[in-house]
């Protein structure tokens, strides 16, 4: 398994240069740049801007020099407020994995408990409730959601603020109670957790309908077990199996969910920062989130194919 | 034993009293019995007709979608007889906004899956057929696609190409057709590779050439209609998948740029006055909910029909 793990982190090498090049390619390709000529800048200054960024290298130099830096785990620096990319991906992640991991503890829990009642009461009221659940929250986007929560739960009734963060913006603040405030906190992570509590709740559903109708659960049945022992020692144990494999994908749309709901509710989180870093053409920073991200999905993929082969025995890797 | 019948003699008796039913109007048949899709199948179309006719023409046509009006108290005000859906700050209609608004997802929807489909197949078989050199590429290609984060692609696309004097793509709308599909083709292309490769190993395509079918039979009765099932299927996610796409763009004011009309944007302008004039959300975001709904119903059906394991 060690061999098949390094074997996968080698492959990644070049998914990550070809993300990097592509996007750099389109990066270039767009008009404009982050040192677009202002009027009253005089011409030294922006000669100097230029070179201290590495724009006045010819196209090829510039791309050389990013990928030599890349490889040394060096990211360039932004152009708002010129400041390492590294530094900045660091404290904003933060705030992206919270919501990012609150969100996900949500759906996992929602969906994964929807999906067995639905499963065990199969075509029963308790089913169709689940399924239609599992099929609105698949096709009522975040921010929507976002939007009617916002309406009746802060407009209306006052309970919950919607502007900014309620977690530690900073590593320092982890553990300091004050920086918590849960009203801001609960709209951004229900939002984000919609999507993939649907996901979890339909496979849910599907792996535990599956495991039912198999021989050792008949077997388990005969000899008398206690339905409660089938449900949770020989059901659910099993049918958690193909629900891991749903974590890979999970996390990439959670990750597109971040950019839409850190915006929607001014969350100084990586999804926000990036797109503002493509409206305002900041080349660092471009390249460093895309990447990032790209980097996130595969790792979290690797992460989920390996905690396959330990949940189920008959997976090998070699 | 009077009783026993020769087998064949049974049998013939079988197939003339029953009607045979092809693979399509057996799908039919299915897809129809299913009610959440046909609930959908309806919704879709009375909503179809009232964006596409019903704006135009009759009594619901009373406003168009940049139609100011200048009655004094008219602006950001709640449904009324006057205005159904209410006004938004600069006293325009909401409902013909709405409208409007549909008919651009319903465009940008089915213009998405169309694209999609057209270079998906393309590639797909290209992949399939064309060599193991370009199989590998292309699928190696589409991996790296997977990698990236589609929003940041999208927008990157969106903004090369907005604001440039390029022919058709000058157009708001078919630019950002054009650039959800860029990054939407890989997961038609990967579905049609792998049916048509998988395809041509099945027992009953080796079954079907044993028996002397000509090639084009095989292709055309047997392979095809097994490839369309699952890629139809999966063009009508793209639709929803396209709707929920742009709108997303336009809630964070990357979509399609205003004065045009589209429902994330109407959402966008809505949520601003929100503490003012919550119904200027309401409904523009139920349309894309019921919108995005509708095609989802209609492409479970779709996939439960033509899934022939599910029979």
């Amino acid at each position: 398994m060690l061999a098949y793990t390094i074997r996968r982190i080698i492959i990644l090498v070049p998914v990550l240069w070809a993300v990097a090049t592509i996007t750099f390619i389109l990066m270039h390709a767009v008009p404009g740049g982050p040192l677009t000529p202002e009027k009253d800048r005089p011409p030294a200054l922006q000669e100097a801007l230029e070179r201290r960024y590495g724009l006045d290298q010819p196209l090829w130099r510039q791309y050389t020099t990013y990928l030599t830096n890349l490889l040394q785990g060096d990211l360039g620096i932004t152009f708002k407020g010129d400041r390492e990319v590294t530094d900045v991906i660091r404290d904003k992640f933060f705030v992206t994995a919270q919501v990012g991991i609150l969100g996900f503890v949500l759906a996992i829990s929602v969906g994964m408990t929807l999906g067995t009642l639905s499963a065990l009461n199969h075509n029963g009221p308790l089913d169709y409730i689940g399924v239609f659940f599992a099929t609105a929250a698949a096709s009522v986007p975040n921010f929507i959601l976002g939007a009617f929560l916002t309406i009746i739960l802060a407009v209306n009734l006052g309970w919950l603020d919607i502007v900014g963060w309620g977690g530690p913006n900073t590593w320092s603040e982890l553990f300091d109670p004050a920086a918590y405030d849960w009203r801001k906190m609960l709209l951004p992570v229900i939002a984000i957790s919609v999507l993939p509590a649907s996901f979890f709740a339909r496979v849910t559903r599907a792996s535990v309908l599956e495991v039912l109708n198999q021989d050792y659960i008949r077997t388990a049945r005969a000899k008398g077990l206690a339905e409660r022992k089938v449900v949770w020692g020989h059901t659910i144990k099993n049918a958690l199996i193909p629900v891991l494999t749903l974590t890979g994908p999970i996390f990439a749309v959670m990750i597109s969910g971040s950019f839409i709901v850190e915006t929607m509710f001014f969350i100084p989180g990586l999804g926000a920062e990036s797109i503002k870093a493509i409206v305002a053409r900041d080349y660092g920073m471009i390249m460093g989130t895309t990447l990032f991200f790209a980097f996130v999905v595969a790792i979290a993929n690797l992460a989920v194919d390996l905690l396959y082969a330990v949940a189920d025995p008959r997976i090998r890797y070699s | 034993m009077a009783t026993t019948l020769p087998a064949d003699y049974l049998a013939v008796g079988d197939v003339a009293e029953t009607k045979y039913r092809g693979l399509w109007s057996d799908a039919w048949r299915r897809l129809i019995r299913n009610r959440l899709s046909v609930i959908g199948a309806v919704v879709l179309t009375g909503i179809l007709l009232l964006a596409f006719v019903g704006a135009f023409v009759g009594p619901t046509a009373r406003y168009t979608a940049q139609e100011i009006d200048t009655s004094a108290d008219q602006r950001q005000t709640g449904p009324s007889a006057e205005h159904w859906f209410g006004t938004d700050q600069l006293g325009r209609d909401i409902f013909a906004r709405v409208l409007e608004g549909i008919r651009v997802s319903i465009e940008i929807g089915l213009g998405t899956a169309t694209l999609v489909l057209l270079i998906g197949v393309v590639v797909g078989s290209a992949a399939a057929f064309g060599g193991k050199m370009s199989d590998n590429l292309v699928m190696r290609f589409t991996d790296v696609m997977f990698s990236f984060p589609d929003i940041l692609l999208i927008l990157l696309i969106r903004e090369i190409l907005i604001n440039r004097e390029i022919p058709i793509l000058s157009n708001d709308r078919v630019l950002i057709i054009f650039a959800i599909s860029l990054t939407a083709w890989t997961t038609i292309a990967r579905l049609v590779r792998g049916q048509m490769l998988s395809l041509s190993e099945r027992d009953y395509v080796l079954a079907a050439r044993a028996l002397g079918a000509s090639s084009t039979s095989v292709v055309y009765k047997h392979m095809l209609p097994n490839t369309l099932g699952p890629v139809i299927v999966a063009v009508t996610f793209a639709i929803p998948a396209a709707i929920f796409a742009e709108a997303a763009l336009s809630f964070i004011g990357l979509g399609i740029p205003p004065p045009a009309v589209s429902l994330g944007e109407l959402v966008k302008t809505g949520y601003v006055v929100i503490q003012r004039n919550a119904w200027a959300v309401v409904f523009p975001a139920a349309a894309i909910s019921i919108l995005m709904l509708c095609f989802t119903f209609i492409g479970d059906g779709l996939r439960d029909a033509l899934d022939p394991r599910t029979r």
